[in-house]
């Protein structure tokens, strides 16, 4: 809670600027664009407002997703999207009761970062069972929302479609506001935790046995999760926000080193998200899906990149002889029985 | 490496004293004591499912005993926090890693992690590291993916992070599973080069004439410790026909 108080009170103190950078900076760079691209699109402020906001996505979306998909806990982002639904429809349904006026972004906020912790638990002491734990966790927070909607009456359930597929129209100047502000604090956070996040993802035991806190740079993980997931879906969907830390990802994967398959997931991603909102302009159809769908296609697009350029890479293998150095074949002995008569490769 | 270093050097890198541990109502290290002196080079044997893996991870301060003790360098070992000195490469680390789109150099460059989690490396981390690429003999494959290595060269680059840490204690988990035999005979090499240069090895192996070619001293364990010495005489006792029994080790070890 702590953490949510100086977060609004960081948020109030950085309003008078963030107006200020949204009209004459950002806004009349945005005038600038249009004019000078023949777009009138990007006159429109509610359109500067998307591209913004999905400029951040295709930050943040990636650089904590890369972390992510590389210790197999891209469902994770799943699971905290549908419960951070459930936390819309709590704050919705005390204000509500109470009469009060809470945004309900901040109560998904809270509900998902608990939920994250919550799910670390699960992992950390986890066996076979996580998956299903995560599974129920997932349709439980998901019931919880819908239940509780239905469950006030009034109009709550009239703004839910953009809760659940995302929209362009809706993003106001509060959620932007939030936005940059996720975009500020997890890239900082992520900079300043790069090398242990890394450690813990290539090889969580030698990073606990060089003292590094594996469990408290889980926790931080899906913290941060939370906090993208949450920004994030207001244009996305609760549905499907879980992707945008996954495709552009899977999508930069070939990327030799770490930091490079960040940047490039991060490329990817703003690619996917600029192309998304501009369709989805276009043609009046869903942001949240023709984000996705962008997102799938530039991936099956790299796919086949990647094969060709493997194909190409074959073929220099066999006229450059002295490559072949590097490719050492693995010759069979490995395979012989051990002197235990054991047989621990093959069972894994 | 600090005044703490010389302060704790004259102790006993691992300390075991009565040591225990079960899954569960399974015991999987029974009374285990054993004391391993700055230098050794320790072949840790034993049939499949004997606790070697787990009597690794209790020196390592990894998991906890139900009873007696371990110190590390001197401090019990869960709550040991110099992570520099200890480097470890765990069973299979090396398969997992090659899926990541990482770098040799990334991953020997965090070897110095444990020194600099913050900050900018300073010209005696890069030295290093440069120097543990060269000693494993990786310094044309800096910018390759780990993944896209040989077993052989992937084992290095592990070699080279514990390396670059310029830790006092090396710990391998079955290493060479997967690795051609000549590049198996070229790392027992570089360890025992190592050994020499007074890094302490603790290397579980199920190659047991690797082992007792290499290694200084040898610690037999079936949950219980029955040989610990050196590799003579390990090879006059049948301490290994004790431990492995009459074949019940194969038949129980089924995880």
């Amino acid at each position: 809670m702590f953490e949510m108080t100086s977060l609004l009170t960081v948020k109030l103190f950085a309003f008078a600027p963030f107006n200020w950078f949204l009209e004459d900076a950002y806004g009349a760079f945005m005038e600038a664009l249009a004019k000078a691209l023949g777009l009138p699109v990007l006159e429109y402020a509610f359109m500067q407002r998307a591209y913004l906001a999905a400029i951040c996505i295709g930050v943040i979306g990636p650089l904590v997703g890369t972390f992510l998909v590389h210790r197999e806990m891209s469902m994770i982002a799943d699971t905290l999207a549908h419960t951070a639904f459930a936390g819309v429809a709590v704050g919705l349904f005390v204000n509500n009761a109470l009469s009060l006026s809470l945004s309900p972004i901040h109560s998904a906020l809270v509900v998902a970062i608990g939920t994250a912790l919550l799910v670390e638990l699960l992992v950390q002491y986890g066996d076979v069972t996580t998956d299903t734990s995560l599974a129920m966790i997932l349709t439980g927070g998901f019931a919880l929302g819908s239940v509780l909607i239905t469950a006030t009456d009034g109009g709550i359930a009239v703004g839910i479609d953009a809760y659940l597929f995302g929209s362009l129209t809706t993003v106001s100047r509060a959620s932007v506001g939030l936005l940059v502000l996720m975009t500020g604090l997890v890239s900082v956070a992520v900079v300043i935790t790069y090398r242990p996040l890394l450690y813990v993802t290539f090889d969580a035991t030698a990073a606990r046995a060089a003292g590094i806190s594996v469990v408290w740079y889980n926790r931080l993980m899906v913290v941060l999760t939370a906090l993208v997931v949450v920004s994030a879906m207001q244009v996305m969907g609760v549905i499907l926000v879980a992707a945008m830390l996954v495709i552009p990802v899977a999508t930069a994967d070939s990327a030799r080193s770490f930091k490079r398959s960040i940047l490039a997931g991060i490329l990817v991603a703003e690619v996917t998200v600029i192309t998304g909102v501009t369709l989805s302009y276009q043609y009046g159809i869903a942001a949240g899906g023709t984000i996705v769908l962008t997102g799938i296609g530039l991936y099956v697009l790299s796919l086949g990149g990647r094969r060709l350029g493997l194909r190409t890479r074959a073929w220099r293998r066999i006229g450059r002889p002295g490559e072949r150095v590097f490719t050492r074949i693995i010759d069979n002995t490995a395979s012989e029985p051990k002197a235990d008569g054991g047989t621990e490769d093959e069972e894994r | 490496m600090t005044g703490a270093t010389v302060e704790t050097a004259p102790k006993a890198v691992v300390t075991a004293d009565d040591v225990s541990f079960a899954f569960g109502d399974r015991p999987v290290v029974d009374d285990v004591s054993l004391t391993i002196e700055p230098g050794t080079f320790l072949g840790l044997v034993g049939p499949n499912g004997s606790g070697k893996t787990t009597l690794v991870e209790l020196m390592l301060g990894l998991r906890r005993p139900d009873s007696g003790q371990v110190r590390l360098f001197g401090t019990p070992a869960h709550e040991f926090d110099d992570g520099e000195r200890v480097a470890y490469v765990a069973q299979h680390a090396t398969k997992a890693a090659g899926r990541m789109p990482v770098t040799v150099r990334e991953a020997v460059t965090m070897g110095r992690y444990p020194h600099r989690l913050i900050g900018r490396f300073s010209d005696s981390d890069r030295q290093a590291i440069d120097e543990a690429l060269e000693r494993v003999g990786l310094t044309e494959l800096t910018e390759r993916r780990v993944g896209r290595l040989s077993g052989g060269q992937r084992q290095r680059v592990f070699i080279a992070r514990a390396l670059a840490a310029q830790a006092d204690l090396l710990v391998l988990d079955e290493p060479t599973v997967g690795v051609d035999a000549e590049s198996r005979d070229a790392f027992y090499d570089l360890l025992r080069d190592l050994n020499a240069t007074g890094i302490t090895i603790v290397l579980i192996e199920h190659d047991i004439g690797v082992v007792t070619t290499h290694a200084t001293e040898i610690a037999c364990i079936n949950r219980k410790l029955h040989f610990h010495g050196d590799p003579e005489t390990f090879a006059e006792t049948n301490a290994l026909a004790d431990a492995y029994g009459d074949g019940r080790a194969v038949l129980e070890h089924d995880h």
